[in-house]
Parts: structure tokens; sequence; C-alpha cells
């Protein structure tokens, strides 16, 4: 008996060890970023791990050489105009694609399912032709535009919709509430949970895009965040300091909304496998 | 009266999905049937002619596409079921009620995920330089130093690491969520009928997790195979193409040499028929272990 015990201690032991060095290994990145904007370059090329002296030397190199403003409007702009179409053109269409069944449009909806497995590689030739035919290089709906019909999100809100209770929209109905007043007086108000993990998951995957902005917005003055933190770190001479700053920036947000809505954010992740 | 409503609910149905029908006929069917139609053809720039099977046979005659794709594939076969593996781990450790400290280790273990791919790219490549950080503590335990960035092997090897640091935890939150729905009292019937914990977890929670584990590494394998933000920003690709990816052969064909659109193309349905074929194949090899 005693013997099994000792076993379960070291068992137990093992186990804290090992989530210790895991939440060490995934935390350091972050403790090394923020103490990183303390320091000059040098010093966190050398590998310096403790707080420096130079956080606001940094930031006046970060606002000297970025035109910080700019380059917060330019992502929050796509964040907030991508997020906000996506949401209400792909709920619509989840919504409508499980309360309005028909053969003809579940064929579809399963057509749209199977082209989740084709990668974004595969487009981008065609889109980046079609983009600068359109004349929208350098153009902000160049970004926006291929994200808002999402199958992803339309996947996600058909998934929903089966939790949405019928009876409601009976009643509405019976009331003579119109289709598009149901969606928007009945469905929207009860399905807030629904909307605000899919608003985390698209306002993150437009804050963090790298590839297609890269591709389709040159000029320096539309670069958003990712693409500035990038352009900094292939400086000829990089400013590590500098570079630091300008992660805590790109992070900044993201990390925030994290904690804010913790709970949603997980629930948000599960929601497309429930 | 039921005939009109009947009516109403056929146009409203078509009337709250045309909106997205119409967008995703732009901006995702067309490229990819006009992807398709491109993989055939050859020429730079916007200048097209057919070229049949041209690009098919090109692809396999070009050292750097099969070298993007060795590499690809290195990357997809290491690090998945490694990242896998810990993922189930550390959701089977968390998922223990009586564990001290649970949501701080959940959230750390989580934290990474939150990150933009390119800020904790560039994170990496400054803690992995050649006097970085992770050397200077290698040396203190008497290790390294190690070429990161310069040696073709360790520079995989850093790869691997980073998109491991980012998604394991991604992947744990699913894990414990299906773990959260089983019920407890297996475990209890089992742990009374003496069976040692990891015949446990091999026999009760591997099994009981498999549709879980199934939809996990079909869409890592999809990611992996479109790997482009990390080696792009930590390593470019080098040393010595050590770490280019398909996604990074495509861009490079595409943005950086002469465009090739055509062959681009042709490249990206590579991976298409990749994803294709290997989720297949994982979904076959889940059904083989469920008839055992």
């Amino acid at each position: 008996m005693t013997a099994e015990r000792t076993f379960r201690y070291i068992r137990r032991a093992l186990v804290y060890i090992g989530l210790s060095i895991a939440a060490f290994i995934a935390i350091f990145p972050f403790y090394w970023m923020v103490i990183g904007s303390t320091n000059t370059s040098p010093a966190i090329a050398n590998g310096k791990a403790t707080p420096g002296l130079h956080l606001f030397q940094n930031i006046a190199a970060f606002f000297a050489t970025v035109d910080v403003p700019q380059m917060f409007w330019n992502s929050a702009f796509i964040a907030l105009f991508g997020t906000t179409l996506t949401l209400m053109v792909s709920s619509l269409a989840g919504y409508g694609f499980e309360v309005f069944q028909s053969r003809f449009r579940d064929r579809i909806f399963g057509l749209l399912l199977l082209t989740l497995s084709i990668p974004f590689a595969a487009l981008m030739v065609p889109l980046f032709i079609m983009m600068s035919q359109l004349k929208l290089i350098n153009n902000f709906s160049a970004v926006i535009l291929p994200g808002i019909a999402s199958v992803f999100i339309i996947f996600y809100f058909r998934q929903a919709t089966k939790a949405f209770p019928s009876e409601l929209r009976d009643a509405a109905r019976i009331d003579g509430l119109k289709e598009w007043q149901i969606f928007f007086y009945v469905y929207l108000p009860v399905m807030r949970s629904t909307y605000a993990a899919a608003i985390i998951i698209v306002f993150m995957a437009n804050w963090n895009n790298y590839l297609w902005p890269l591709i389709v917005l040159q000029g320096e003055e539309h670069k958003t965040v990712t693409l500035i933190v990038s352009s900094l770190s292939f400086a000829y001479v990089p400013d590590y300091g500098v570079i630091m700053i300008s992660a805590v920036f790109a992070t900044l947000p993201t990390v925030t909304i994290f904690f804010l809505l913790q709970r949603r954010f997980v629930e948000g992740l599960l929601g497309s496998v429930k | 009266m039921a005939v009109r409503v009947v009516r109403r609910v056929q146009i409203s149905g078509w009337l709250f999905v045309v909106p997205a029908l119409v967008l995703l006929g732009i901006f995702l069917i067309y490229p990819i049937i006009w992807s398709l139609w491109m993989s055939f053809q050859t020429g730079r720039g916007m200048n097209f002619s057919y070229g049949g099977f041209g690009n098919i046979e090109r692809l396999i005659q070009d050292p750097v596409f099969l070298r993007a794709l060795g590499n690809t594939m290195i990357f997809l076969v290491v690090q998945v079921p490694v990242m896998i593996v810990l993922a189930l781990l550390f959701a089977v450790a968390l998922n223990d009620p009586t564990l001290w400290g649970r949501s701080f280790f959940r959230t750390a273990i989580f934290l990474p995920c939150v990150t933009s791919l390119v800020a904790y790219a560039v994170l990496f490549k400054s803690m992995f330089g050649a006097e970085g950080v992770v050397n200077a503590a290698l040396g203190i335990i008497g290790l390294g130093p190690i070429p990161w960035l310069t040696d073709p092997f360790w520079a995989k090897v850093l790869i691997i690491l980073a998109i491991t640091w980012r998604w394991t935890g991604y992947n744990m939150i699913f894990y414990l969520a299906a773990l959260q729905n089983i019920d407890r009292s297996i475990y209890e019937a089992a742990r009374i009928d003496g069976v040692p914990p990891w015949a446990r977890f091999y026999y009760l929670t591997i099994p009981m997790l498999k549709p879980v584990i199934l939809f996990t590494t079909v869409i890592s394998t999809i990611g992996t195979l479109q790997l482009f933000d990390e080696p792009f920003n930590i390593t470019l690709g080098g040393p010595a193409q050590s770490t280019l990816t398909l996604s990074y052969y495509i861009y490079d064909l595409t943005f950086r040499f002469m465009p090739s659109f055509g062959y681009s193309a042709t490249v990206s349905w590579v991976i298409v028929v990749l994803v294709g074929i290997l989720t297949f194949a994982q979904f076959v090899f889940a059904r083989d272990r469920r008839s055992n």
C-alpha cells in the first residue's frame, strides 16, 4: 500500500514538473518580448533577459521609423470592417441554409464544405490577378472582399442555428413577423454568445492576417501592423528594441480580447466541433 | 394560404443565402476553376498558352519544387505527431480536477495561440540568434551554441519548435473539451478493477477521443501543408532552401521571380491533392482502428 502511495506521489510530481516546464516555455517568449522592449538592440541580440532602461528610447525610435497611427488605423479599419461584413453576410447564410432547407441548397452547402480542404495558396494567384484587373491593389477592399463570405463561419452559424428553438420562429411567424424581421429581432438577440465567439475568431483572423495583405498592400502607407513587424525584422540592420515594441503593438489587442472574453473565446474555438 | 406561406419561405430561403453565394462564386469558386485552368497553361506574365501536362513534367524535374515538397513533408511527419501527443498529455493531466493550479496551466499553455504568426516568428528569430537567449541558456548547462539560423538541420528543428509552441495549446483545448464530456464513472470503474493508469489512457481515453484526434490531425495537416509565415519570417526559407515550403515556393514563383502564374498554380494544386490524399488516409486509418 505504501509503495503504491509513493508511486502516486512520484507520478504527481512528474506531472507538475512537466506542466511547469510547458508553462514556462509557453510564457517565456511573452516575457522576452516585454523585457526586450526595455533593452538595446545589441543587448537583445546577446540574450539579455533582464529589464533594461531603454523602453522610452525604443518607443521613440519606433514612432520615428514607423507611422504608428497610420499603421494602427490600417489594421483596425481592415479588422473592424472585415469582421462586421463577414458576420453579417456569413451569419445570414448560415441561418438561411439551416432554416430554409431544400435539396438544392443542401447540395450547394455540401459543395461549399468541400472547398474547405482547398488551401489559400491555390486561390492566391487568380485572386491576385483579379484584384489587379479591378485596380484594387493597395486598396483595403482587396483585403476585405475575399473574406466576407467565409465557408467556415457559414458552417459555424449553421451548426449553432440547430440549437435555435423552432418554436420561437413559429411563434414569430404567427405573430405576423416577416422572415427578415424574425432574423433581426428574434434570432440576433437570442444568439448573442454565438456572435461573440464568431467576432473573436474573425477579428483575430483579420488582425493577424499576413500573406494576403503582403501581396495586395504594397504601398508603405497601406501597411498593416503585421506587415510592419515583418518589414522591421527584414531591415538591413534590424533594431531589435524597436521590433520588440512593434511585436507588443501587434499582440496587445488580441491578448486583451483573449483575457476579456476568455470563456467565450474557448467556446468559440470549440463551436466548430460541437 | 398554406401555398403562400410555402412560397414566401422558398423566396426567403434564397434571399438569406444569395449575398454569400454571390461573393463565394466570385472570390472562391471562380478562382478555384481559374487556378485549375491556369495550371495547364504556360508562359510568363499575362501571356498564356495551353501547355498540356508540361507543368506537371516540369514539377518532377524541378529540384527546388522537390526540395520544397520534401521539407513540407518533413515538417508534417515530425511536427504533427509530436504536437498531437503533447497536446493529449497536457489535456489528460489538466483534466484531473484535483490538480492544483489547473486554470493557470491551461491559460499559460493556451496563450501562444493568441499571438499573430508574424509577431511570434519575429520573437523566435531574435531568441534563437547565434548569441541569443536560447544559446546563452544552453551555454549555462554546457550545451551548444547551436547554429539555429545558419545550419540546414537546426533551421528545420527551429521551425518545428516554433510551430509546436504556437499550436499545441490550440489542440489541447479540443481534447480538454472532449474529455469533459466523458463520463468519469467509466474511469472509476476501471480504477476499481485494477486497470493501471497507462492502460486507462491507452484503452479508454484514446478510443473515446478518436473523433477529436482525427479532426485535429486533419486541420493540423492542412495547416502544415500551407506553412508560410514562419519560414518566411524566421529563416527566409534558408539556409540553402532547407526551410522552403510549398506555399513559400508558390509565393516566390508568383511574386519574387518573373511571374510564372501557370506553373505556380500547378504547384498549388499539389497541395490540394496532398490534402485530399492525407485526409482520406487519416479517415481510413481511423476506421481500421475502430473495427479491431
